[in-house]
């Protein structure tokens, strides 16, 4: 690793906040540090950690745009941070707060594990089926382009940023948010699911469900996967409305 | 002080963890997981390339068989796996992977008629049979026979996961995130759970369990450069080995990935090369095929790894700030193959570096260099999955030595063994808390928490002294530089010295902050002298093993010693103070292998101190099958008769293939 480019000098100003601690006080803590080539914010909050704040906390897993951990508002936008390029800061000046709409941990921790797994209990995100498959044997055949439409709404990482876009969601704690939205979508084409449109009417045909979204559509803004959610959506809405 | 009791406890919640959990609360048992990250964060969802199960849908993987994927598996492991272990999980994975469909993994799917494939850079025809059509397909990998590896685009992990967890929550299993098992409850010789904090509130709780499974990956981040997530600190590992009684078992066997990309060190799959991508060097030569005649790009990891590093030592690496690297070149497949196959690939390389790797010629070539991706090494364990020393301690998964990968691991072997292994080793394990009471004293429990509990204490209370991150950095250096793809006796000397320096200062470093909870520095203060615990049973075992064998290479040693290194490492730590492991060694028994120990097919040739039992076993085995071939005996009855072995439930039932039946 030998001369990497010590570039120009970027200033961060970072959320902080411990609301387990009384004495604590939401405030924005500044850091500069000098750009490297193909910085992004995990080797920027990283290297934070390690030389200038060492009570600074953040999640990062895979820091690969996989895992969905590392949600983060930055300069006001829904991001992942392990894949934002501090060069697509021309002035240098980069805010970072956590993610409103889910619980503060610390600092830019925030729980979005806790949401998700409400959201996946709410839409019982799970094959439901009475059929006992004989694993030995040939498994079912599926239409190529349905498993390749199955595949597309479960890429999903749970990463939160349609919910932080969302003004339902932001609005009404119970809302089960793009996310849920699609997580219904995904299951509604499995051919392995025997839930009927009735059924998912049941768990998600209210105000907290598919009728809640407003069509403002920053979750598909947002979509670090580029899940097509306006469309599915939509197409959820067209089914559930024509139940009853 | 909490405790909190349960029938099966599971520490780490990966796909390993939680199809064991699916096992053990299925069969009626009040099972908990603990894990770091939200379970759907886990690293198993970083696998991209695919799962392999030999299911013979696809016309390229016509033919294929457990046998076949078993012969891959020895070899690949280049003869340091338990050939036994390896048989019972070859005969799983086409069942694991159907369970794994009907649990709703979107598979990619067979599509009958016409398709274009790149092989050894050629537009090949390939044409699927109309039966096939539907089934699960399959791609190529490396050091396989057939294409065996089934995958979901390049996201497998990730939809593998998601269908396990879904079904762990389906059964309603107890699953807690942001929890670290700090140290294992245990009493003559027994595992009773663990005691483990909250990483929210700094908590410490003791849970109290009839069994207790660790799932938690592998050691990746003792290394600089790492595929792995920044969660894989072997804390599992840790957790086993300060027992002083569980054994680590070949914790030397660390694999490097030949492609991962230049700066970040993030994963580009396997599935890159397996799809007909080529390596190139500086001056756009496909320099595999002058090392590797026969599987080119597609030789295993562990050859694939050291043919790159030797042709950049050659002067052929790409120069960059980043030291030398070289070229993978997918381009040749088509914008079209590339966002449908390897989308995952195309949008970390615009991402992270710029470059679209479906633009034509040299703009879309991905900069890469080889670097730490697998721990082979962990938790040893017997074919149950249960620790040969710590009874009622199991695991399975990257963090175990079952042992099937021995001293490399095959490209989609490793999301495979993490759920045939969940399959088998949890069923075990659900027989074995079924069969089992708690009976230890509250009072060790009580001990085990207050030991805990005073020795966060005593991190805190530390007045003055050096930073636990630049210990840590150091470490990571000295694994990278001394303990990385190519080792020599000096490099592994002074990592050995150096790692124990490391060990004694890491005891002393201070915390600037004194708070129990929220405290990031904190958590760097326990983990740091665990991992260099277990960085010295890497570095340790690699100075002793005076051979070279799958991924770990000696340049002072290059042969595989069959005569004196046919054996696995293993290490335990009974004295807290010492600053290296003790060593023992078990002798792998050629007389019972199905497979005795030749030469590979790819590496180099005329590398082995041959074993004097290999032509014998050789012999008695050729004129075993020979004997009942002539008999009429089928594959299976030939098999069993050669090394028997067992499995749970109806795991051992023979798989049905398309057009062959259950033959």
């Amino acid at each position: 690793m030998s001369n990497i480019t010590k570039g120009r000098e970027l200033t961060f100003s970072i959320l902080k906040y411990n609301p387990r601690d009384p004495e604590s006080r939401p405030r924005f803590v500044e850091f500069k540090m000098y750009e490297t080539t193909g910085m992004t914010l995990f080797i920027v909050l990283s290297k934070i950690r390690e030389e200038m704040d060492a009570d600074l906390s953040f999640d990062f897993v895979c820091r690969a745009g996989i895992c969905g951990s590392c949600g983060m508002l930055v300069n006001g936008k829904p991001l992942l941070a392990c894949r934002t390029l501090t060069a697509d800061y021309p002035d240098g000046n980069i805010q970072i707060m956590p993610m409103p709409a889910f619980e503060l941990i610390k600092d830019l921790s925030v729980n979005t594990g806790k949401w998700m797994d409400a959201m996946s209990m709410r839409v019982e995100s799970w094959i439901h089926t009475n059929e006992v498959h004989d694993i030995s044997a040939l498994e079912d055949k599926v239409d190529p382009d349905i498993a390749d439409e199955t595949f597309e709404l479960d890429r999903c990482i749970e990463c939160g940023l349609c919910i932080t876009s969302c003004g339902t969601a932001l609005m009404r704690p119970d809302f089960i948010g793009p996310a849920g939205l699609n997580r219904v979508a995904r299951f509604q084409i499995d051919p392995h699911d025997n839930r009927t449109n009735e059924d998912f009417y049941e768990l998600v045909g209210d105000d907290d469900g598919i009728f809640g979204c407003m069509t403002l559509l920053a979750c598909e803004d947002h979509c670090p996967k580029h899940l097509p959610l306006q469309q599915k959506i939509a197409y959820m809405r067209r089914k559930l409305v024509s139940v009853k | 002080m909490k405790i909190i009791y349960c029938d099966a406890l599971v520490i780490g919640g990966g796909l390993a963890g939680l199809r064991a959990a699916v096992a053990t609360q299925t069969s009626g048992l009040n099972t908990i997981v603990l894990s770091l990250v939200p379970v759907k964060r886990s690293h198993s969802a970083a696998a991209q390339g695919g799962m392999q199960a030999s299911l013979g849908n696809a016309k390229m993987s016509q033919g294929d068989s457990e046998d076949v994927h078993f012969i891959d598996t020895v070899k690949g492991s280049d003869w340091g796996c338990d050939q036994d272990v390896a048989r019972m999980f070859v005969n799983t994975a086409p069942k694991a992977i159907r369970e794994l469909a009907s649990w709703g993994v979107p598979w990619t799917r067979v599509r009958k008629g016409v398709h274009e494939a790149v092989i050894n850079t050629e537009k090949t025809t390939i044409v699927e049979d109309d039966e096939a059509h539907g089934l699960i397909t399959s791609r190529d990998f490396g050091g396989t026979k057939k294409w065996r590896t089934c995958y979901t685009a390049d996201a497998t992990g990730h939809t593998m996961l998601f269908g396990v967890a879904n079904e762990a929550m389906k059964h309603k299993v107890d699953i807690r995130d942001r929890k670290e098992a700090l140290s294992l409850i245990h009493e003559n010789s027994v595992c009773y759970g663990a005691i483990v904090r909250d990483l929210i509130t700094g908590e410490l709780e003791a849970y109290v369990a009839k069994g207790t499974l660790i799932s938690t990956g592998g050691y990746g981040r003792l290394y600089q450069t790492t595929t792995n997530a920044v969660i894989c600190e072997g804390t599992g590992q840790a957790a086993a080995l300060e027992t002083g009684i569980a054994t680590l078992g070949n914790m030397e066997a660390v694999q490097f990935h030949p492609t991962p990309i230049v700066p970040s060190g993030i994963l580009l799959t396997e599935g890159c090369r397996g799809d007909g991508g080529v390596l190139r060097d500086v001056d756009g030569y496909r320099f595999m095929p002058d090392y590797e005649p026969e599987k080119k790009d597609l030789a295993s990891r562990d050859v694939v790894s050291r043919r790159m590093m030797e042709h950049i030592r050659k002067g052929k690496g790409v120069p960059s700030e980043f030291g030398d690297h070289l070229w993978l070149d997918i381009s040749i497949l088509g914008r079209e193959h590339i966002e449908k196959n390897l989308r995952d690939v195309q949008e970390i390389a615009e991402q992270f570096n710029g470059i679209d790797p479906a633009d034509e010629g040299a703009a879309g070539w991905l900069p890469v260099r080889p670097a730490q991706h697998y721990s082979m090494g962990g938790i040893r364990t017997n074919a149950t999955g249960e620790s040969q020393t710590l009874s009622g301690l199991f695991s399975c998964g990257e963090a175990a030595c079952w042992d099937m990968h021995g001293f490399n691991r095959l490209g989609g072997n490793s999301v495979s063994e993490t759920v045939v292994a969940g399959m088998i080793v949890g069923s075990y394990f659900a027989d074995y808390c079924d069969t089992h009471d708690t009976v230890i004293s509250t009072k060790t429990v009580h001990k085990e928490l207050k030991k805990q509990d005073s020795y966060l204490d005593e991190i805190l209370s530390r007045a003055d002294g050096e930073d636990i991150f630049p210990i840590k950095k150091r470490m990571q250096e000295i694994m990278d530089e001394d303990v990385g793809i190519f080792r020599n006796g000096d490099g592994l000397k002074n990592a050995v010295d150096e790692l124990q320096e490391l060990l004694t200062r890491s005891k002393k470093a201070v915390v600037k902050s004194k708070a129990r909870a929220g405290n990031p520095e904190l958590e760097e203060a326990y983990r740091v002298p665990r991992m260099l615990k277990l960085a010295l049973c890497v570095a340790y075992g690699g100075l002793l093993r005076t051979e070279s064998r799958g991924a770990h290479y000696r340049e002072d040693y290059l042969k595989r010693d069959d005569k004196n290194w046919l054996n696995r490492t293993l290490t335990t730590w009974a004295d807290e103070d010492a600053t290296l492991p003790e060593v023992n060694y078990e002798e792998l028994d050629i007389m019972k292998m199905e497979i005795p120990p030749a030469f590979r097919g790819y590496g180099a040739k005329g590398m082995t101190v041959e074993h004097e039992l290999s032509e014998k076993r050789q012999e008695e085995v050729d004129a075993l099958k020979e004997k009942f071939e002539a008999e009429g005996k089928d594959r299976f009855e030939i098999q069993d008769a050669l090394m028997e072995y067992g499995l749970p439930k109806n795991y051992k039932d023979t798989n049905e293939r398309l057009g062959v039946g259950r033959e």
